[in-house]
């Protein structure tokens, strides 16, 4: 299944980590936002066929939260980034 | 023992000097090193092996290879019972035993035979519409009757003695198939140094090459395709080794079976091991797979497919009759006429076309073989064996009887495709073959062979050869040197003719799916009622739905449906992994019983297990349930390790906590935004109780956290929400709040924590202590010290779960069993004990804390009677969310306390709750989430949720528990069921 590129271990299978969903919006920032931003960014996402930013942590590894560029049609991972450290495109 | 009464004289690929003996259907039978079970029993003249699925008709050797649909047998006994195992792939080893299936009381004499008397009654859609009717209870009751009566082999219900293993490995460029293709490609592959995994499912290699005369030049050819892959030295051959699925990522499954070497579970044998492979390329050389002709009783034992008849006879030297009819629609079947000739046996030959390849024309007329082109097999005549067919000559011109034992029907090839699919490809028609082939595949797979639609030798050989320089280029080992491209064996001849509708002919039955026993008078109905779609063909009818997942049946019902539907538009159902069926012992491997997940213990383990403690599962970890000094079931010991707490002093390891180490100069605002409650201010030598939301405002843990110094914290979690809170802390810090100065490290494994509790809970940390002063003024209630005790680092905090005195330790985990055994010795005098997790978990019910069944991640804060704690001064995760009107409503189901009022009956957890006097149907108001007996009270307890919840304190509810058809009176109570002021935590 998927290989996962991590930035500080290297090529691991999938198994190594977990899901974390949508990466390609930001969360409030802590504090602001209504009722209706705050159910937007929680409840309500996009199932792109194609490029996918999502989010996946290398709990058995570096457990670093990493940005993860992934095609929903093929599974083809084009990029992979320290969360703290992704830039978007 | 009966002599091998079909095996000819010389001839085929067994070892005659190796006779190897074997059981079938009680009778002691012998066969050859070589054989498989299914022509070992053809070579004994066995050629009834089992009854259909759904009509019970006697079936016999369709094929000679994976495809076979009606040879299943069940293999073995006792705990070693294999059910549906195909006897065309089962190597024959010594003291094999194999029964038939679906027959009783014997595949002779079978009484079910008489459902096929009623057949007209149980064609496609039978099932549905009788049972799915309006009265669908009937089917309830018909049920278990119907699945006895149509069923495969039955499991057995003992546990697998045998061993199963997974391995990982990793590959350059594997190549599935090791026929002339897949040997061809492998050598050209490995040439330049790739590492080449060629697997293959048989236990031979050689494919279709198996199927010629051993005397024959294209068995020189074999042996020479052989000998050049195993001279690569980077090439590994795996023989009975299936690739069952391809997925994401190049990873392949791959499943190896070493039944034949009689595996030794103790010494560490494995049965089969399924083998995840990691490559970089991929080469199918899969094949093809002979279908079979549609004509009326072709399901009669006798009646096979061309290129099985031959591999019976070129590979295993097994004549399958002593006179054979051979009808087709190519070329190919014309090579089973030969060599059927060649071994003195008398051929019949009836082609459909009016010509086939002028050689083997010529060869056939010098064989005497008596050809009739236009000719087609009507019907086969016969019960339990064959006895000859009735066919149509002159394009229907004339009818002619003849007599034969065996009858071979070739009606085309379809390419072995399937793996190709799997990754979500497409396969697309081809007119040419008018059978289904890859219409592309992924990027670093290639093809080769007949699965790509090159029947012939010569065209295969260029591609497999291409194939392999391509795939080793891909996974960055180019080939060096490639193996010749030119023939040096006669080329197969692949001439073929759409075999077309079937002249049907009434009272006889044309089987498509052998398996699943559906005719094409199934699709013939399945069309007339609007069932077209093959998607819809396959469900209506089952076709294709059999072990075999319709190898021999589902280009057929495609060629016939369309036929029906005058379209050519093709399309195929989705194949699936397994390729072939795999036990779930070999998907499982070594996860079982104590393998089947890690294990995580605590480091005073061995003390509980040496010293009475009863172990139980919670989540991944072994913990002490209750302790033998207490009583000798968890039903009595809890209650007495209550009684200890409650008035004296006992000790419980709580080691299974999550525990955080938080450090920074931003901890305490990191602290403050993730609790609902006040961190802020929170001093050293200070501990709070806090309650963390989800985003969603769900309650997402609970726990306490100690400031041990300004920027430095000591968190601890629920044990079922360790891991959870952990990833959630790293997520918020590595992605949103990545201008916070904070790190969190889980220090779970490294700190023992033990919770003492009762009234003399002091003076036993003073006995086990001394020098430390424990006094409330130095360690008042909800308090924290770090201290060294005796070169032991010692974290004091105190605080209360179970509502009386408390104190928690904790020291890191090498020096867990001293102190716990230091505090049980010292405090001895106090009639100190170990206390288990259930009583734990019940004390805590009696103080009205939630833990783990409560803290579902559907409660809200309010819903846990916990919403006073949320500030209002600060923002917190969850804040925004929890104001949602819908979590705001009054009539959400709340925490509430429940006293049983029926002295002889005691409260379940699950329990539905219903108000009093209204009908206990529907999801009620509420459920029990834990339930305790209250040594306070006396009586049996529980923590709840209730519709509107403490605004119906005082209301008597019934507790239904449909499961044991009870029905229980309880009073809603305040959750607090003892010590409401909390004067016991403050002495």
């Amino acid at each position: 299944m998927l290989i996962i590129p991590c930035p500080h271990c290297g090529a691991r299978d999938y198994t190594e980590f977990r899901y974390g969903g949508d990466a390609s919006r930001p969360r409030p920032a802590h504090g602001t936002g209504t009722v209706n931003e705050w159910h937007d960014y929680v409840f309500v996402f996009d199932n792109p066929k194609g490029i996918h930013r999502e989010y996946w942590q290398h709990v058995q590894g570096c457990r670093q939260w990493l940005v993860v560029e992934r095609n929903t049609a093929t599974n083809e991972l084009s990029r992979a980034q320290l969360a703290r450290e992704a830039t978007r495109t | 023992m009966s002599g091998a009464s079909h095996r000819l004289p010389t001839g085929g690929r067994v070892q005659r000097g190796e006779t190897i003996e074997f059981e079938f259907e009680g009778r002691r039978l012998a066969g050859l090193r070589g054989d498989t079970l299914a022509s070992a029993l053809l070579a004994n003249g066995v050629t009834l092996v089992g009854r259909s699925f759904k009509y019970h008709r006697p079936r016999g050797f369709l094929a000679a290879g994976v495809e076979e649909p009606n040879a299943l047998m069940t293999l073995g006994n006792g705990a070693r019972t294999t059910p549906n195992v195909q006897a065309t792939v089962t190597e024959l080893r010594s003291g094999l035993i194999a029964r038939c299936q679906n027959a009783w009381p014997s595949v002779n004499f079978d009484l079910k035979a008489v459902l096929g008397g009623f057949a007209p009654l149980l064609g496609a859609g039978f099932y549905y519409k009788t049972f799915m009717g309006p009265r669908r209870g009937s089917w309830m009751f018909y049920e278990p009757f119907i699945r006895r009566a149509a069923g495969l082999g039955r499991a057995q219900h003992k546990s697998d003695p045998d061993r199963y293993e997974t391995r990982h490995a990793h590959a350059d460029v594997l190549v599935i198939g090791a026929g002339p293709a897949g040997l061809a490609a492998a050598a050209a592959a490995a040439s330049g140094g790739a590492h080449v995994v060629l697997v293959e499912q048989d236990f031979v290699p050689g494919g279709s090459l198996l199927g010629t005369p051993a005397t024959s030049a294209h068995e020189k050819w074999r042996l020479k395709l052989v000998a050049a892959a195993q001279a690569q030295p980077t090439l590994e051959l795996l023989l009975r080794t299936t690739a069952l699925g391809v997925y994401d990522g190049n990873m392949v499954a791959l499943l190896e079976r070493h039944d034949h070497a009689s595996c030794d579970a103790s010494r560490g044998e494995a049965r089969e091991v399924v083998v995840t492979l990691r490559t970089r390329s991929i080469i199918y050389a899969t094949g093809a797979l002979e279908q079979p002709l549609l004509f009326g009783d072709n399901d009669r034992p006798g009646v096979m497919l061309a290129s099985a008849a031959r591999t019976y006879l070129n590979r295993y030297a097994v004549a399958a009759g002593r006179r054979a009819v051979v009808a087709t629609n190519n070329d190919s079947a014309w090579h089973t006429a030969l060599d059927l000739a060649a071994a003195g046996i008398p051929v019949t030959l009836l082609d459909q076309r009016t010509t086939a390849d002028a050689a083997l024309r010529e060869g056939a007329a010098k064989a005497g073989i008596n050809i009739h082109w236009q000719a087609r097999p009507l019907r086969a005549l016969g019960g339990k064996a064959v006895t000859g067919v009735l066919a149509a000559l002159e394009s229907g011109g004339r009818e002619q009887r003849f007599d034969c034992d065996l009858l071979c029907m070739s009606g085309g090839w379809m390419p072995a495709a399937h793996l190709t699919t799997h990754t979500g490809r497409k396969l697309i028609h081809s007119v040419g073959i008018d059978a289904f082939m890859p219409a592309g595949l992924d990027a670093g797979h290639f093809m080769a062979g007949a699965v790509s639609g090159h029947f012939a030798l010569s065209a295969a050989l260029i591609e497999a050869v291409t194939a392999g320089a391509a795939a080793a280029a891909w996974a960055g080992r180019p080939a060096a040197s490639l193996p010749p491209t030119h023939l040096p064996v006669p080329d197969q001849a692949c001439g073929f003719e759409p075999a077309g509708a079937p002249p049907l002919r009434a009272g006889s039955k044309a089987f498509v799916d052998f398996q699943n026993d559906v005719t094409l008078n199934d699709l013939i109905a399945a069309h007339d009622e609007g069932y077209e779609s093959v998607e819809h063909l396959k469900r209506y009818t089952t076709l294709g739905m059999g072990t075999d997942q319709g190898k021999t049946s589902n280009i057929n019902a495609i060629r016939q449906m369309n036929l029906l539907r005058s379209t050519s538009a093709a399309e195929t159902t989705t194949f699936r992994p397994p390729y072939v069926p795999v036990s779930v012992g070999a998907l499982v491997g070594r996860a079982i019983g104590r393998h089947f997940r890690p294990i995580r213990r605590s480091p005073l383990h061995d003390w509980h297990v040496a010293n009475g403690g009863v172990l139980i599962e919670a989540g991944p970890w072994l913990r002490a349930w209750y302790y033998r000094w207490a009583g000798n079931s968890a039903a009595e010991a809890y209650r007495q390790e209550m009684r200890v707490v409650r008035t004296a002093v006992g000790v419980a390891d709580v080691s299974s906590l999550g525990k955080i180490d938080i450090q920074g100069p931003d901890a305490a605002e990191f602290l403050n935004r993730i609790y609902v409650n006040g961190f802020a201010a929170l001093a050293p030598g200070k501990a709070r109780y806090g309650v963390m939301l989800n985003d969603d405002a769900s309650v997402l843990d609970d726990g306490t956290t100690a400031c041990l110094a300004p920027h430095r914290y000591f968190m601890t979690t629920t044990t079922a929400q360790a891991g959870e809170v952990m990833s959630w802390l790293e997520f918020l810090l590595q992605t949103a709040w990545t201008d916070l100065a904070v790190q969190v490290v889980s220090v779970t494994d490294q700190w023992v924590g033990m919770s003492l509790a009762g009234p003399k809970a002091r003076v036993a940390l003073e006995l086990a202590l001394p020098g430390i002063d424990c006094s409330d003024a130095s360690v008042p209630y909800m308090s924290v010290r770090e201290l060294e005790y005796e070169g032991m680092p010692l974290r004091l905090l105190r605080l209360s779960f179970s509502g009386e005195l408390a104190y928690e330790l904790y020291v890191p985990a090498d020096h867990g069993v001293a102190l716990w055994e230091r505090l049980l010795a010292r405090a001895a005098p106090l009639g100190i004990k170990p206390y288990g997790l259930e009583a734990l978990a019940s004390l805590r019910i009696e103080k009205g804390h939630v833990a783990g069944l409560e803290l579902d991640h559907r409660n809200t804060l309010d819903d846990l009677g916990l919403g006073k704690m949320a500030s209002r001064d600060k923002p917190y995760i969850g804040r925004e969310l929890r104001g949602r009107p819908e979590l705001q409503a009054p009539e959400r189901w709340s925490l509430v306390g429940l006293e049983c009022l029926e002295a002889a009956q005691r409260l379940r957890g699950g329990a539905i709750l219903f108000a009093d006097g209204e009908p206990q149907v529907g999801h009620g108001r509420g459920y029990i989430t834990s339930v305790t007996w209250s040594t306070e009270l006396d009586k049996y307890i529980a923590l709840g949720l209730y519709q509107g919840g403490l605004k119906h304190v005082g209301e008597t509810v019934n507790c239904a528990y449909p499961l044991k058809n009870e029905s229980v009176r309880a009073r809603l109570v305040s959750p607090l069921f003892i010590d409401k002021e909390g004067a016991r935590l403050r002495v």
